[in-house]
């Protein structure tokens, strides 16, 4: 998509707050989600996973589970279309183990049959006769040369001859000279972190319900943040045309990243095929957690150097992640944003990804970024302490601005890490007043945001009102941003607007709803329909008057003569150019579909106060605020609870949460009793303070927010727990045995 | 021609160098020359690569145009959550 630079306007409807379209549903209970939805007929399905961290299946024997009555359709992974393309391969595989079990609650088969008692008696019938493998979960052990094999030939063309075949890619960043740099350094700083793998804590579980005919068409109806991706992913896995497969998505409660993909989705469908009666799945929690994405794991070193008066000279950093039991990419995005808030001369970052017996890694909100930043944070903090410099002002010493070439290699547009800086130091939080055994910490965050396939229709209705179909779930409240924006742009009240998520039949293709994407990307293409309508009511308008169509103009929610020379009318209303729409040419629409270019960087910085029990390790938080540029607001309060979820994602991922693998390569703690997420009572309240630098690739300055705000927890967290309690953490998360081991190390 | 600047782990399949110079005025014609010159780098762009353009990320987007004093940046495939 081109460069948009229509000039910033007054705006009327974007930047308000309207209710919410899905509230009354939502609070009603009437909303329906994954698990909500039935058919006439419906079986229930459950799924028999692997109790193993890695073993070979010899043998699956399913024939007294399909003897059982009220059994009708079991499948292993024989079930499904082999892959050429090694990334649906890896899908399929993770939905279904092919040969070996990579992980514990790895799918091997699967059952569907009248009931859910029924289809749970049957896994127990089913033998599956495995050979144990080694095993490892960890990241640095897994890169070792004697580790054991997680897959063998995954290793891309990038990795250095030499290492363990569980290193599938390696990637590697920067500019300058930093031995140069590192002399130049008055001090220099060394250290490495872990961070554990965390899961995105959605609170609805995996859910679809699948219904395939005798004439192989199908109907899918699941929570998804992405009902194109499923359907193609889908379609390849039960060898299907796309067109016959209508996939709809439900409410979403939760995704962050985790419902970019399929797991149950395909399983439904081969069930659905063999039995043919519709198939529901739903996922419990323990299978969540054994079995849909965590986030990658990941140890890292970070060296810095900087001068006495606050200037950083060199960074370096050597990033190793494991994204599970698959390759993984996700390293190659946390190696670029990892110095992304610093102008520097010299910088360099490696990163590597190695196969662990773990689940496959899904997205999670600005993958890799949080890591790598949490690494760079915390050192960068360390200097200031060691330098006795204010933590702010280096880093605005140091900050990356319009014009600076960033760490990963472009050179930055308008971008507004300076200005949520100088809004942090502005602040009163941060000059307030700690008491004894508190902490302060501070960190700056960074994501890419990304565009991508959109595709949207605006209907004009005769009755003066108007409909918007897109087509990706609404995660966060895009269904009112995106009827704002048709409201401003037709200059027409909010309420006249409805908002719809189309199925796969109804739309062209829309990339997932993911990389904070869909208010930037939808909106967009929703002006662009909306300019479409207004160019064809123009039209009309034109025709009525008998003028040309370039003698009319829309201002206000109307058609106009552009001036004294194209004839004395009064202005035609959208409503009123509908009623007559049928006289002068027919039903009113606009669309468009693109690619979606121009996202705009976003940069966000994060102030936290912590209070550290030194006799239980437990850490409170007592004060947190977010600053976040947004380019501009379209509904604040959505903005505003982005910012806050994120925040609280990232202190619950800094203070507690992680996957705790036992010996024997199991997961110890597959539910939220021993998987702790903050709850309200954990939190204070988080203030937000939205920045608006515009970005220039959208004509209302819109950036994306949903990933940026759970970059900066994590250092910002650690920083003030280390300062708290006079030692360096360095490693996530800081349970309270972590905080008291530290302690007694002193 | 364009300049493209290739991050270092892709450097030993152009022989070290980075920038390298393409004969292109557009991303496809960019990424085609790229993989005909360093047959080395047309696994990776098979894969899938991202294109900054003068500070801007574009993902897919061949006919893109490119001028002569553009900055170019190859990059890894984006993805996010």
């Amino acid at each position: 998509m081109a460069l948009d630079n229509t000039p910033k306007r007054v705006f009327k409807v974007v930047g308000t707050r309207p209710p919410r379209p899905d509230g009354i549903d939502k609070v009603t209970g009437r909303a329906l989600y994954g698990a909500d939805v039935s058919a006439p007929g419906m079986l229930t399905a459950h799924i028999l996973r692997s109790p193993h961290a890695h073993a070979e299946i010899v043998s699956i024997d399913t024939s007294a589970a399909e003897a059982l009555s009220g059994v009708k359709a079991v499948v292993t992974a024989k079930d499904f279309a082999p892959q050429d393309d090694d990334f649906l391969m890896d899908v399929l595989d993770n939905c279904m183990a092919r040969d070996k079990v990579l992980y514990d609650g790895h799918a091997v088969v699967a059952v569907a049959a009248t009931n859910s008692a029924i289809a749970k008696a049957a896994l127990k019938l089913i033998k599956v006769t495995y050979k144990a493998l080694p095993h490892v979960t960890d990241v640095d052990a897994a890169m070792t040369l004697d580790a054991p094999v997680v897959q063998e030939g995954r290793s891309l063309e990038t990795v250095p001859e030499g290492m363990s075949q569980n290193v599938t890619s390696h990637c590697e960043f920067g500019h300058g000279d930093l031995d140069a740099g590192f002399q130049k350094a008055d001090v220099v700083v060394e250290r490495s972190f872990t961070t554990a793998a965390t899961h995105q804590g959605y609170i609805e579980p995996h859910a679809c319900l699948a219904s395939m005919t005798a004439d192989g068409k199908a109907d899918l109806w699941c929570c998804t943040q992405g009902q194109y991706n499923v359907r193609d992913l889908c379609s390849a896995a039960l060898g299907m045309e796309g067109s016959q497969l209508r996939v709809t998505a439900s409410e979403i409660g939760g995704g962050f990243g985790g419902k970019t993909t399929v797991f149950i989705e395909p399983v439904a469908l081969a069930l659905s095929r063999k039995a043919g009666r519709p198939v529901k799945i739903v996922m419990s929690r323990d299978e969540v957690f054994r079995a849909t994405g965590p986030t990658v794991s990941s140890s890292i070193d970070v060296k810095i150097g900087m001068t006495r008066d606050g200037r950083i000279t060199a960074g370096e950093a050597h990033l190793r992640y494991s994204g599970g039991a698959f390759p993984c990419g996700t390293v190659d995005m946390g190696a670029q944003a990892a110095f992304a808030a610093y102008d520097l001369q010299a910088v360099r970052t490696l990163g590597y990804n190695a196969l662990t017996n773990r689940p496959k890694e899904a997205a999670y909100r600005a993958p890799g970024a949080p890591q790598a930043i949490y690494a760079v944070e915390s050192v960068v903090d360390e200097l200031c302490q060691q330098l006795g410099l204010d933590p702010l002002e280096v880093r605005l010493k140091n900050a990356a601005r319009k014009g600076t070439r960033s760490s990963y290699g472009p050179t930055f547009e308008d971008i507004g890490l300076v200005a949520t800086l100088e809004a942090a130091k502005a602040h009163p939080h941060y000059s307030a007043p700690l008491a004894e055994g508190q902490g302060r910490g501070l960190s700056a965050g960074f994501w890419f945001n990304f565009g991508g396939n959109t595709c949207v229709t605006l209907n004009v209705n005769t009755d003066g009102t108007v409909g918007v179909t897109e087509g990706n779930p609404d995660i966060g409240g895009s269904r009112a941003a995106i009827s704002q924006m048709a409201a401003e742009e037709l200059g027409i009240p909010y309420d006249k607007i409805r908002t719809i998520i189309a199925d796969t039949s109804a739309l062209g293709h829309n990339d997932v709803t993911d990389g904070s994407r869909v208010t930037f990307s939808v909106g967009l293409a929703t002006i662009k329909a909306a300019q479409d309508a207004i160019a064809k009511m123009c039209s009309r308008a034109a025709q009525i008057w008998g003028i040309d169509e370039e003698a009319v103009v829309w201002k206000d929610g109307a058609a106009e003569p552009a001036g004294p020379n194209a004839g004395k009318f009064p202005p035609m209303s959208l409503a009123e150019i509908a009623a007559v729409s049928f006289n002068t040419g027919g039903p009113i629409a606009g669309h468009h579909e693109f690619n979606a270019d121009g996202a705009g960087v976003s940069f966000g910085v994060h102030l936290v106060d912590v209070e550290v029990d030194k006799e239980t390790g437990a850490t409170k938080v007592l004060r947190y605020t977010v600053f976040q540029d947004a380019g501009k607001a379209v509904h604040p309060s959505y903005v505003e609870g982005q910012m806050q979820g994120g925040a609280v994602q990232g202190i619950g991922w800094a203070l507690n949460e992680e996957y705790i693998y036992g010996e024997d390569g199991r997961l110890q703690n597959p539910g939220f009793l021993d998987y702790r997420v903050p709850v309200a009572s954990d939190l204070p309240p988080i203030e937000t303070v939205i920045l608006e630098i515009p970005n220039p690739g959208h004509p209302y300055g819109v950036r994306g927010v949903g990933e940026t705000p759970i970059v900066p927890p994590l250092a910002a967290l650690s920083n003030a727990v280390s300062r708290a309690i006079g030692t360096r953490m360095s490693s996530l998360p800081m349970s309270p045995p972590r905080i008291l081991k530290a302690l007694s190390k002193g | 021609m364009v300049a493209v600047t290739i991050w270092g782990s892709l450097r030993r399949f152009t022989d070290g160098k980075s920038p390298v110079d393409v004969d292109a005025t557009n991303f496809k014609e960019l990424l085609d020359r790229l993989s005909e010159e360093y047959p080395g780098l047309k696994p990776q762009i098979e894969r899938g690569v991202s294109l900054a353009l003068d500070g801007r990320i574009y993902r897919e987007a061949w006919f893109t145009k490119i001028g002569p004093d553009s900055e170019v940046i190859l990059m890894p495939y984006m993805a996010g959550g």
